[in-house]
């Protein structure tokens, strides 16, 4: 394979890993950030609505409780006790110095005439008949107002309550000290930018908000939207995120208003998300740096292995071609040395009759011998370069020596061990001990084995079982080679011995390796054998005689 | 080396016939056959001093299977191979069994004359160490003329 396949190779299992791997991680992470967000988020509203609740029903208390106290003092007082002399003022000055958050009393009877007033304004003699609110405690006997400006032309509210004194109806009215009350209600406020107010029914601040507007001033905010149990958000004007949650008072229309910084809630939050996305980061660069690593590691070894395997194949592929050049050489040679040797003698035999009287006598004579001659050195010239040729096929002639064929099975699956690791091939070796020891040529024998077993794991490709098998019957030594790979069709394997022969790539095999094996195995006095079903395998089987073979 | 018989063993006609004729020519009583059983058959009847033996010969007997016949028939009979390439194992292990020696195939004349004689030598002295042998014997007991064949009487024969 060239070395563009292999960085293909690489790019995908890369990039498949990092989807395989990053896909889930990422997901994860958002989903937690996510969540973690929406819960954070749902405290924080939580809370600010506690808040709004918890305060709203501390206003209520607030009012309500002044309500009480003016109503005490109605129903304990006469209106001619509260009227006449320093009463009203010895009153208000209880008020302020036990409870406060009373600016001034005042006595109003049922015409609307302000008989009797302690305070800082100078309401005497005012007439509230044709007032709002007047008709209202009047009918209702308690009344609490929104912020309005009144007789004083500044913003204030006050309580009225009415006391029924025999045919006689009156009111005491006081003025809520709106500075103590503003206090009151922003201690509900949290942090640097929080805020706590209350706006009424029509969106008009009734209490000064800490930021963005003033009592009396429209709030911007419509109070419908806030139910009991919803948080709004929006921005402000600099560009701010708040929360908003909002209560309405039991007794009053009032809407308690929280508002709470976004950024500021949500601050250990969003460093919490930063943290975990430093995590990530980290996370996804340590995947992606251990996928690339171990990819180049993987893919190296994949290379190494088809290195391995094509220089092992060269090899074989060269010995292969070696001994069938010197068997074809050994052939030629061999025929031509007949032919020859009888030119060489017949050409000798009209060298001697020439040397007869009557030939001597001829005119042609020395062109007869000198041509006589010049075969003969041909002949010989013939015969030095088939002796070279032949000393050259000698070297692949087979020798003599002592075979114990387990060992030579063993060294020749030494060297294909790597080969067959690299492809995920199991060699099985099932070896008959004290096999005899046979004459041949082991080198040539381990060439027929390396041959028989590199083509039963090249048949395989990947995964799967190699077997060998050594015994002894019939005075023969077996060797059985069984692959559990495809198998060889009917109509192909009557051809595979045949040289040239092969359905390898070209430049992976010559075709000559089975036919080599099969002269070898032959001049041994041997047999090979195929037999092969197609999905099922291939066995081949070497036969060799445990005599001697005979030499020709 | 007159009278010397020598009988040429080798399948290929053309070049049996040639060298017969060559031999003849320098003098030698030569004979050639094409086959191990055919020299097998001749040296039942006639006896040869030197037996150029072709080694590699398909069809029938092969050289070594001949060697070993012929021996039997004659041992005293020197046997001079000649061997292709291919076969140079067999000429050795033919030399391990008494061979004279062995020459390559195409052998030159100019190469087989000087062994022929040496061969012929051999015999010749062999021959007269036996004769001399029994000569001796004959000498010591006379009675064992009666035991003497026709041939250690006229050995030329």
């Amino acid at each position: 394979m060239t070395q563009s396949v292999y960085k293909r190779l690489r790019l995908n299992i890369i990039i498949l890993i990092l989807l395989i791997s990053l896909t889930p991680f990422l997901l994860l992470g958002g989903i937690i950030s996510n969540e973690f967000s929406f819960m954070f988020r749902n405290g924080l509203e939580e809370q600010i609505k506690y808040r709004a609740r918890v305060q709203a029903n501390a206003v209520d208390l607030y009012l309500k409780g002044r309500a009480a106290i003016l109503t005490g003092i109605a129903d304990l007082h006469s209106i001619d006790s509260l009227v006449e002399g320093e009463e009203l003022a010895h009153v208000l000055g209880i008020i302020s110095a036990r409870v406060g958050g009373i600016v001034d009393l005042g006595v109003i009877d049922d015409k609307g005439q302000h008989l009797a007033y302690v305070g800082p304004y100078n309401l005497h003699g005012l007439n509230y008949y044709q007032e709002r609110w007047f008709a209202e405690v009047m009918s209702k006997g308690l009344y609490i107002s929104d912020v309005y400006t009144g007789y004083r032309q500044i913003p204030h509210y006050i309580i009225a309550v009415r006391r029924q004194e025999n045919q006689r109806a009156w009111i005491l009215r006081a003025t809520i000290d709106s500075d103590a009350f503003n206090l009151f209600v922003r201690e509900a406020k949290v942090g640097q930018t929080g805020d706590a107010f209350i706006i009424n029914r029509e969106g008009v601040f009734q209490t000064k908000p800490r930021f963005d507007g003033k009592i009396l001033g429209e709030s911007g905010l419509n109070p419908s939207l806030f139910g009991e149990g919803s948080v709004i958000e929006r921005t402000t004007s600099d560009d701010r995120r708040v929360l908003l949650a909002g209560c309405w008072l039991k007794n009053k229309d009032w809407l308690l208003v929280i508002t709470q910084d976004a950024a500021e809630g949500m601050g250990a939050f969003f460093s919490t998300r930063t943290a975990q996305r430093i995590y990530m980061a980290i996370g996804c660069c340590a995947i992606v740096l251990i996928t690339i690593f171990t990819t180049h590691l993987t893919v190296r070894r994949i290379e190494k292995s088809y290195q391995r395997k094509d220089e092992f194949n060269a090899k074989l592929i060269q010995s292969d071609k070696l001994a069938a050049l010197g068997k074809m050489a050994a052939g030629i040679a061999h025929e031509i040395n007949n032919p020859l040797a009888v030119i060489g003698e017949k050409t000798g035999w009209m060298e001697d009759l020439l040397e007869e009287e009557e030939f001597q006598k001829s005119p042609n004579y020395q062109e007869y011998k000198t041509s006589l001659e010049k075969i003969s050195l041909h002949v010989d010239r013939a015969r030095k370069i088939i002796y070279n040729m032949l000393s050259y096929a000698r070297k692949m002639e087979p020798r003599l020596e002592d075979i114990d064929v387990n060992d030579v099975v063993n060294q020749t699956i030494s060297f294909l061990d790597n080969i067959a690791r690299d492809n995920n091939i199991k060699i099985e070796i099932d070896l008959q001990p004290d096999l005899p020891i046979i004459a041949g040529d082991q080198a040539k024998l381990q060439q027929v084995f390396l041959n028989l077993i590199n083509n039963a794991i090249d048949a395989i490709g990947k995964n799967g079982q190699v077997q060998v098998r050594t015994g002894n019957k019939n005075a023969h030594i077996t060797i059985d080679i069984k692959d559990d790979g495809p198998g060889i069709p009917k109509n192909l394997q009557r051809k595979v011995f045949d040289p040239f022969f092969t359905t390898k790539q070209t430049g992976k095999g010559t075709g000559l390796g089975l036919w080599i094996c099969f002269d070898i195995v032959q001049n041994m006095g041997g047999m090979i054998q195929l037999e092969s079903e197609e999905g099922r395998g291939s066995t081949f089987s070497v036969t060799l005689p445990i005599v001697p073979p005979q030499r020709k | 080396m007159e009278n010397f018989r020598v009988l040429v063993v080798d399948d290929e006609a053309d070049f049996l016939e040639t060298i017969i004729k060559r031999l003849q020519k320098r003098g030698l009583e030569a004979q050639g056959v094409a086959s191990g059983e055919a020299a097998i058959e001749l040296m039942k009847e006639r006896r040869f001093d030197v037996v150029l033996l072709d080694i590699k010969m398909p069809r029938g007997m092969d050289g070594i299977e001949t060697f070993r016949e012929l021996k039997k028939l004659q041992p005293l009979t020197e046997v001079i191979f000649l061997t292709g390439h291919a076969t140079l194992e067999s000429s050795v292990e033919g030399m391990k069994l008494g061979a004279f020696d062995y020459l390559i195939k195409p052998v030159k004349l100019d190469d087989l004359l000087p062994k022929l004689a040496e061969a012929f030598q051999k015999k010749n002295a062999h021959d007269q160490k036996i004769r001399n042998y029994k000569i001796q014997q004959l000498i010591s007991h006379p009675a064992s003329i009666f035991e003497l064949e026709k041939d250690d009487f006229f050995p030329e024969d």
